[in-house]
């Protein structure tokens, strides 16, 4: 139920709609829950929706801090 | 696959395990509750209790919207599909969910009911659109991440007119559910929470400081990858150790402390809170679920078919699902698990759902009961 | 082949025509149905005689009959990669040579819906013809049913297959023992994935295609290595899980998994993740699990990598004494877990 995937932005399309991407795999969702969103943006996909963008910078900074709990250990 | 697979990453999980392993300190027992069912999926599917040092114990919560829905709502379902001939749509998981009389919608299927598995809120909207002649049943279920999907379609439904659609709601709320957990007076002692992904990009960091501060519990919301949950874990021990009890927020990269307030207003636009909702293990909890607005009632099955009452049903007599969505019983302390209970026959809604504890432990984890190495 | 000089009177219109029920019920119209689309697309010595049944020669001095036998009802009848007639000749093809048999001869028997287009049904002959040709076997026989409209899926196809296994033994699914390494012929998911890319509802774009084709040249390759071989099978419905499982239960033995070592195409892990699915339980039709002693591992895989069908070939895990007869996997993660039984079937059919 928690299914929810980041995809990438691919195109924009009629009636709130999108296409994204996921390593190759396009689908059509909608972006009816979310704002300000474009194409090359990242979201959280579930059952069909985009529930969130997601925040690059955010993310490297996750990553920087899992990296870096392994200079420390 | 981006922001996936980095978080998937051996090496980088090691050093997790590693830091978590220095973090537990030998004389304590930590005792902590991933409440999703998806984190207790991701549990058991990485194989991650097993790299967690003996003094953590994970408890599994009650976030498993299919596992807490009791068999009156999903008997609701079934007659819906045999006696009312409607099409009665339905997320994939809710297929297998035992009812009554042995019945589940996958067996009311096979006896000549309606029932569509779909994956998303829109092919039920879809089906409606293309079967004019027939009546279609969206069987709603969820927490706060799957709710505003299912609020969109009702919206879509009535701006485009539609009058042969209705959803059967079952939606229900994350922060009642935790306080039932951390409320109840023969609850077992929990030292911290990880607090859902995707529920929390909708609802934000924000409310859950209403449970930090009323039972001092810290809480910390994890992002859905194996490496999200270890980092998690890491920062529920600091807390521990600390002394602390505050939300933190490990999933930045799609958690804001408000949330997505475009969702929130849509839900709210089209669902009102009821007075209370039956929960399996947790009993009837104020608050705790969404009904459909009267504005909206044209697409609320519960007016459309008012002849459908709800009638409490008890589980089947051995079944300890109750217990553990409670997190006072573990799978494996459950009579009939992994003999009479089985994903193939499942007597108990745990045992059905891909995020239900015992359906995780028995696919992923059960091997680990009989010592081989 | 007798033209239009034949009892016809009018030839079959293949461009718009349609299945009905006279062309199931044995008389002309069967007939016609016959020659026109199976015996000219089949043609050979056997079909040419129009008898009941085909007489085929006994297999020669030290080798064995070996006979299988599967029924196709995938549901799209097309999809990319293949149809329903290329997969009923691989899959067949593969049950044969994963016995170590060398695949000669198939029957086909085909049940038409009423209504069925007759140039899709012409189409899906062309490839079973076109893929027997690739394979080296002959549709020696057939049988052809109507049922009416609605108690049909398009078609149905059946085919059974015979063929010649040499020596005295051959791959068994009880020869698996501990130590014996596990190897896996490519990457995992193609077909399912292909198939669940066309079923409505779904509506994802890919590029992804079935893996659908015969493997026996392969395994031939393989038993020339003179590797000890003690398991071959094709894992098909249920996927790598499933048949792992068959295997570690009939042999009763258990198996640890490498996660890292099993290969899957980027775009198959990526439509399982939007689907909410695991690429070891979703349906191959052109990949092969071998079990074989450790000590032929090098040779074994070398000449598989060599092969045009097995350039992933990969060591993806070793056989454990277990009386539990479990399948563990160590994840990439570094964890370890179970990889049970398929639980449920929430797939459309795909075989």
């Amino acid at each position: 139920m928690c299914l929810a995937l980041p995809a990438c932005i691919v195109a924009l399309l009629p009636d709130d709609m999108a296409r994204i991407e996921l390593d190759g795999v396009r689908k059509e969702i909608s972006l009816s829950l979310v704002e300000g969103a474009n194409v090359g943006d990242y979201v959280i996909v579930h059952v069909g929706y985009a529930l969130q963008l997601l925040d690059p910078e955010e993310a490297a900074q996750t990553l920087a801090l899992f990296a870096e709990l392994a200079s420390q250990a | 696959m981006k922001y996936v697979d980095e978080f998937r990453d051996g090496s980088l999980a090691q050093n997790l395990t590693d830091s978590i392993a220095l973090e537990a300190q030998h004389s304590r027992a930590y005792r902590l509750m991933e409440f999703c069912g998806g984190h207790t999926h991701a549990l058991s599917r990485y194989g991650l209790l097993g790299m967690l040092p003996a003094n953590v114990q994970m408890i599994h919560g009650p976030g498993c919207p299919v596992c807490v829905l009791p068999i009156g709502r999903v008997d609701l379902a079934i007659r819906l599909a045999l006696e009312y001939d409607v099409i009665l749509c339905s997320y994939g998981d809710c297929l297998r969910v035992p009812a009554s009389d042995q019945m589940s919608l996958f067996k009311a299927k096979a006896r000549g009911g309606d029932v569509r598995m779909v994956y998303s809120a829109l092919d039920a909207l879809k089906l409606a659109s293309n079967n004019p002649m027939r009546q279609v049943v969206f069987f709603a279920i969820g927490f706060e991440t799957t709710t505003p999907p299912t609020a969109s379609i009702i919206r879509q439904a009535q701006a485009t007119g539609l009058t042969n659609f209705s959803v059967l709601c079952n939606h229900v709320l994350t922060l009642p559910a935790m306080e039932a957990i951390l409320t109840r007076p023969d609850s077992v002692p929990l030292q911290g929470l990880v607090g859902p992904a995707h529920v929390s990009t909708v609802i934000g960091s924000q409310p859950y400081q209403a449970i930090t501060a009323r039972f001092h519990v810290p809480i910390v919301i994890s992002g859905f990858e194996p490496l999200d949950l270890l980092q998690g874990i890491l920062m529920l021990l600091r807390q521990v150790n600390e002394g602390r009890a505050e939300v933190e927020n490990e999933f930045i990269r799609a958690v804001t402390p408000a949330g997505n307030r475009k969702a929130q207003a849509l839900v709210d636009e089209v669902f009102e809170v009821r007075d209370s909702f039956e929960w399996r293990g947790l009993g009837s909890l104020p608050a705790s679920g969404l009904k459909i607005r009267a504005a909206f009632a044209e697409f609320d099955a519960e007016c459309r078919y008012p002849d459908l009452l709800y009638a409490n049903v008890p589980d089947h007599k051995a079944c300890e699902c109750g217990a553990i969505l409670r997190g006072e019983k573990r799978p494996q302390d459950c009579k009939i698990f992994g003999t009479v209970c089985t994903p193939d026959n499942p007597i108990g809604s745990c045992m059905v759902s891909s995020e239900g504890a015992c359906a995780a432990h028995y696919t992923y984890g059960r091997f680990s009961e009989v010592k081989w190495f | 082949m007798s033209k239009s000089k034949s009892a016809y009177v009018r030839p079959l219109d293949i461009k718009h025509g349609r299945v009905d029920m006279s062309h199931g019920s044995g008389g002309r119209a069967s007939a016609q149905l016959i020659e026109t689309v199976f015996a000219a697309a089949f043609d050979n010595e056997y079909l040419r005689q129009g008898n009941d049944g085909a007489v085929l020669p006994l297999p020669p001095a030290n080798s064995r009959l070996v006979m299988s036998t599967d029924a196709h009802v995938v549901s799209p009848l097309f999809f990319p990669g293949g149809d329903i007639g290329s997969l009923s000749v691989h899959g067949t093809v593969n049950d044969l040579a994963m016995m170590g048999a060398r695949p000669l001869w198939l029957s086909a028997s085909f049940i038409l819906e009423e209504g069925f287009a007759l140039s899709e049904l012409q189409r899906i002959v062309n490839s079973m013809a076109q893929a027997a040709k690739a394979a080296g076997v002959t549709i020696v026989t057939g049988d052809t049913k109507v049922v009416e409209r609605g108690k049909g899926d398009g078609v149905y196809i059946s085919t059974t297959g015979v063929g010649y296994v040499q020596g005295v033994t051959s791959p068994s699914g009880d020869g698996a023992r501990a130590g014996d390494a596990i190897l896996l012929s490519g990457a995992i998911g193609d077909h399912g994935m292909a198939i669940m890319s066309q079923r409505e509802g779904l509506e994802f774009d890919s590029a992804i295609e079935s893996d659908s084709v015969a493997l026996h040249e392969l395994v031939a390759v393989m038993l020339a290595t003179g590797a000890e071989i003690h398991v071959l099978r094709d894992p098909t419905r249920g996927g790598l899980a499933t048949t792992l499982n068959e295997i570690a239960r009939q042999s009763g033995v258990g198996m640890v998994l490498n996660e890292g070592s099993i290969p899957v195409h980027k775009q198959v892990l990526a439509a399982c993740e939007f689907l909410g699915l695991d690429p070891l339980y979703v349906a191959n039709e052109g990949k092969l699990v071998a079990i074989c002693a450790e000590a032929d591992v090098g040779k074994l895989l070398d000449a598989m990598r060599a092969h045009p069908l097995a350039p992933l070939a990969a060591v993806i895990g070793f056989v454990i004494a277990d009386e539990a007869c479990f399948v563990q996997m160590n994840t990439k993660l570094g964890g370890r877990r179970m990889v049970d039984w398929l639980n449920g079937d929430q797939l459309p059919r795909i075989c």
